[in-house]
């Protein structure tokens, strides 16, 4: 492996000699750990934690797509199966894909990049993680009692009165695994707004902090919403307040519009801080000023105020007035427009680039190529008559799992190999990075462009047995699941094993120009001797540089 | 027109063929604006590696009216699209007058239909080919989707509600009919058959099916059961609406509103009748909540929609 020394011109921290103690040494007990309010080491936290939970939902797919080899109901009873996708969609977005990447990655890196010592509140911080912990208690209770088989929307009125299942507990769960979002979202605001280094501009800011700023608007805006109607789900179930129940006067519809009306922002809470992630790996592997800062920057906060305008395409098929629809779809057609200025500019980015092919740069480019089509899909689901068609059927779990699973999850793996180093200060197998990378971008496609197939085909979700002409893709889609898994399965071994044999990091092993690479790796407990005082662009590469004068 | 594909799904209608051709327009669209990412990143990992000999000069940072073109060119070519497909779908959402309407009840877990002489079926649909049809639906528990694959169209059915969609199938045969919204335990096996005949074997059909009058007959007779008649009836001292003609027609509300009489609203009320009073009447009609099942309603909006326009008095 090559290891490359941090360009001349960078300052470099990381002198051997006068090493301050890092934020791993700064404790080693339990205690230490449970009571820290450093954001480095909450971020540990969260990334053990969320692991966790990825592979019990893992665990809810897997099940899934063992029941659907053949097209008869053999391996689960049916309602088995309908709590295996239950878990499987509860656990993946709320417990995954949600705080996945802000925990983790904004947390850890945020105040680093913009040169703070912490976030705005370290203990608030804390507190978002045991809040955290708390909803996940509340759904390994549900998975011990017994599961819930309301699929993940949770709609009226079979949440509330013919589920037998643990429905209230379930919402309790997301109810409270909501707050632990606000609190982070509120915390990543103050922090953006209050804690820039001297210099610090908003314009100097890399981009993954802009489209944390994005995301956490959306956190706090959303995220209320659906804990108010949870509450009312709960107190229907409970108490038959009639909110929802059509025979007590309730509309099962307004349901659909409370929950989508998070639920559809959610998808950007996932989907912007991954596109963060790539915009820094992009640049940083390609060693090249992001091309077109500004139109990046302003595409987060562009997809994320139009994300809260769109919810109802979610339904078109359901019900409501043909024009309402057809503002719904106008409007997610308005939503590409940001998106594709994205994409293309990350392909501008890499012309001229000195590209590096490391993991991280495979992973980034995975998620393009994936997002790309994913995205493209949406808009055909955006298409009124078209959606019409696939609405309910497999090519929408294709298209949303192309761009939550191979979108936020290949952003969340390639942030994890660009900022291991950083993290733990040791470096991993680039051999085994790049297997994992390409396992993981054609495993993802042959599970799931088989389901777009299907949905065309007329194979609804959340089927437990099908129609026998449907097998084969079926049988392929979950062979390419078995690929996926084994993708999934190897960082945890390699990175693992990484912490205890890995060579040691240099403070800027890939020569980027960020202030997180300024620090040791892994950085020391106050992140900076004394807070550094900024005087250059952004992605300060040096070709850019010299437009700069 | 689609056959030469092995996976693609048959067509029962000229509007799912419509539907086909924009979806293969809109592939092609996928492949226009996903191509310059694709073939970019390929050619550019393989020619700008780290170490390669390429020119690196001049490489550009910024460029205004490039991501001015790439932001409007194809959000513009998406509008196309968005208008198409918004055509067609103004077209599934408004039924032609005349079309033979066909009452749709779902439940945990069947479909239940009823055509307009009275016959019933259970998970099979039969339809006459060349004739436009209306499905009318409501469930009687929890959220369903009706969806025909073969004719591209599909429709929530929901409590409390009338959703409705309109076909005209063309192509003989049997097809799928299947529910696509989770209804629970049983959803995957919420399914049935879609047969399409030609006129004389549906007429057949409906001739081979017993049934105990049409829909609207058998509204009639429940009208009379349920004691509707004795004060809706011509000859009824008791002062309430004369139902003659009502159907379609704007009524005038004690509020002041005024309501358009379609099933919805003979729906209400029948189950609260005290919630949108006519002008001019006293609300003395008792509710008929949990008396009368979800097809009896649809029965008695039968048959309320054949009586004539013709002797109604006016209040």
């Amino acid at each position: 492996m090559t290891v490359y020394a941090p360009p001349a011109d960078t300052p470099n921290a990381d002198t051997a000699s006068a090493r301050p103690r890092t934020y791993i040494e700064a404790g080693y007990t339990l205690r230490s750990w449970l009571l820290t309010t450093d954001h480095k080491r909450i971020a540990i936290l969260y990334m053990v934690s969320i692991t966790g939970f990825f592979f019990l939902g893992a665990l809810g797919a897997a099940a899934v797509r063992l029941e659907l080899l053949t097209p008869k109901l053999d391996l689960l009873s049916a309602d088995g199966y309908n709590r295996a996708f239950t878990l499987h969609g509860v656990v993946m977005v709320w417990f995954f894909l949600i705080p996945s990447i802000p925990t983790v990655f904004g947390n850890f890196l945020i105040p680093l990049m913009i040169g703070a010592r912490d976030l705005a509140f370290p203990r608030l911080n804390l507190l978002s993680w045991y809040i955290y912990v708390l909803g996940g208690l509340f759904t390994a209770y549900v998975l011990v009692a017994g599961g819930v088989e309301t699929g993940w929307t949770l709609y009226t009125p079979l949440s509330t009165k013919y589920a037998p299942g643990h429905t209230v507990m379930a919402a309790a769960a997301i109810f409270v695994v909501g707050f632990s979002s606000i609190l982070t979202g509120l915390n990543f605001i103050v922090t953006i707004h209050t804690l820039r280094a001297p210099g610090m501009t908003w314009f100097r800011l890399p981009i993954f902090v802009w489209s944390h700023y994005a995301t956490s608007v959306i956190l706090v805006l959303a995220t209320p919403v659906l804990a108010m109607a949870l509450i009312l789900l709960a107190l229907e179930r409970a108490l038959g307040i009639g909110v929802f129940d059509p025979d007590l006067g309730g509309d099962p519809l307004l349901w659909q519009h409370l929950f989508w009306f998070y639920s559809h922002p959610a998808v950007y809470i996932m989907i912007l801080p991954s596109m963060g992630v790539v915009t820094e790996l992009v640049t940083t592997f390609s060693r090249k000023r992001v091309f077109g800062y500004e139109f990046v920057a302003f595409a987060s906060i562009a997809i994320a105020i139009i994300g809260f305008l769109v919810w109802g395409h979610h339904m078109f098929v359901a019900g409501q007035s043909m024009y309402a629809s057809m503002v719904f779809s106008f409007l997610s057609f308005l939503v590409a427009a940001p998106s594709a200025v994205k994409v293309y500019n990350w392909t501008a980015t890499l012309y001229k680039g000195q590209l590096d092919l490391r993991a991280p740069l495979l992973y980034a480019m995975g998620f393009i190529g994936l997002f790309v089509f994913g995205g493209l899909t949406g808009l055909i689901l955006a298409s009124l008559a078209l959606d019409v068609h696939a609405h309910g059927t497999a090519f929408v779990v294709a298209h949303f799992h192309y761009i939550m699973v191979g979108g936020a999850v290949s952003a969340y793996l390639g942030a994890l190999h660009c900022w291991w180093p950083k993290m733990t200060g040791r470096l991993y197998s680039e051999f085994w990075g790049r297997i994992s990378a390409l396992l993981i971008f054609f495993g993802f496609n042959i599970t799931f462009f088989p389901q777009y197939i299907l949905g065309w085909l007329g194979m609804p979700r959340r089927y437990h047995s099908y129609p026998p002409e449907f097998q084969s893709w079926e049988v392929l889609s979950s062979a390419g699941a078995v690929m996926l898994g084994v993708g999934y399965l190897l960082p945890l071994v390699y990175l693992l094993w990484s912490l205890f044999y890995g060579p040691r990091a240099p403070a800027n092993p890939w020569g980027a120009t960020g202030l997180e690479w300024r620090v040791p790796s892994p950085p020391p407990k106050h992140n900076f001797d004394e807070i550094p005082v900024v005087t250059w662009k952004a992605y300060d590469y040096p070709p850019a540089r010299e437009e700069q004068g | 027109m689609t056959s030469w594909l092995p996976f693609w799904p048959a067509s029962a209608s000229a509007y799912a063929d419509r539907v086909d051709l924009l979806v293969w327009a809109f592939s092609a669209l996928i492949i226009v604006l996903a191509a310059p990412v694709i073939i970019g990143m390929v050619w550019f990992a393989a020619k700008y590696h780290r170490g390669s000999p390429a020119d690196r000069s001049d490489a550009p940072t910024r460029g205004f009216w490039i991501e001015a073109d790439w932001t409007v060119v194809p959000f513009l070519l998406a509008m196309i699209f968005f208008v198409w497909a918004a055509h067609l779908y103004y077209i599934v959402r408004t039924p032609p007058d005349g079309a033979m309407e066909v009452a749709v009840v779902a439940k945990q877990w069947m479909w239940k239909f009823q055509h307009p002489g009275g016959q019933r079926e259970i998970n099979e649909l039969h339809v006459p080919t060349g004739q436009p049809v209306k499905l009318t639906m409501t469930s009687q528990d929890v959220i369903h989707s009706l969806f025909l694959p073969e004719l591209r169209l599909k429709m929530d059915v929901l409590p409390d509600r009338y959703t409705s969609i309109w076909f005209q199938a063309d192509r003989p045969g049997t097809y799928a009919l299947r529910c696509t919204q989770f209804c629970g335990t049983d959803h995957a096996l919420m399914g049935g058959r879609f047969i399409v005949q030609e006129p004389r074997d549906y007429e057949a059909w409906l001739q081979a099916s017993a049934v105990d009058g049409t829909l609207a007959q058998e509204g009639e007779r429940l009208f009379r059961r349920l004691g509707c008649s004795g004060c809706h009836g011509m000859n009824s001292a008791v002062h309430a609406p004369d139902l003659a003609g009502i159907y379609g027609t704007q009524q005038p509300l004690a509020d002041g509103r005024f309501v358009l009489a379609d099933d919805r609203y003979i729906r209400d009320s029948i189950l609260m009748p005290k919630r949108q009073v006519v002008a001019g009447y006293e609300p003395i009609m008792p509710s008929f909540a949990g008396k009368v099942s979800e097809e009896e309603i649809l029965r008695l909006i039968a048959y309320v929609k054949s009586l004539p326009r013709e002797g109604s008095k006016q209040p």
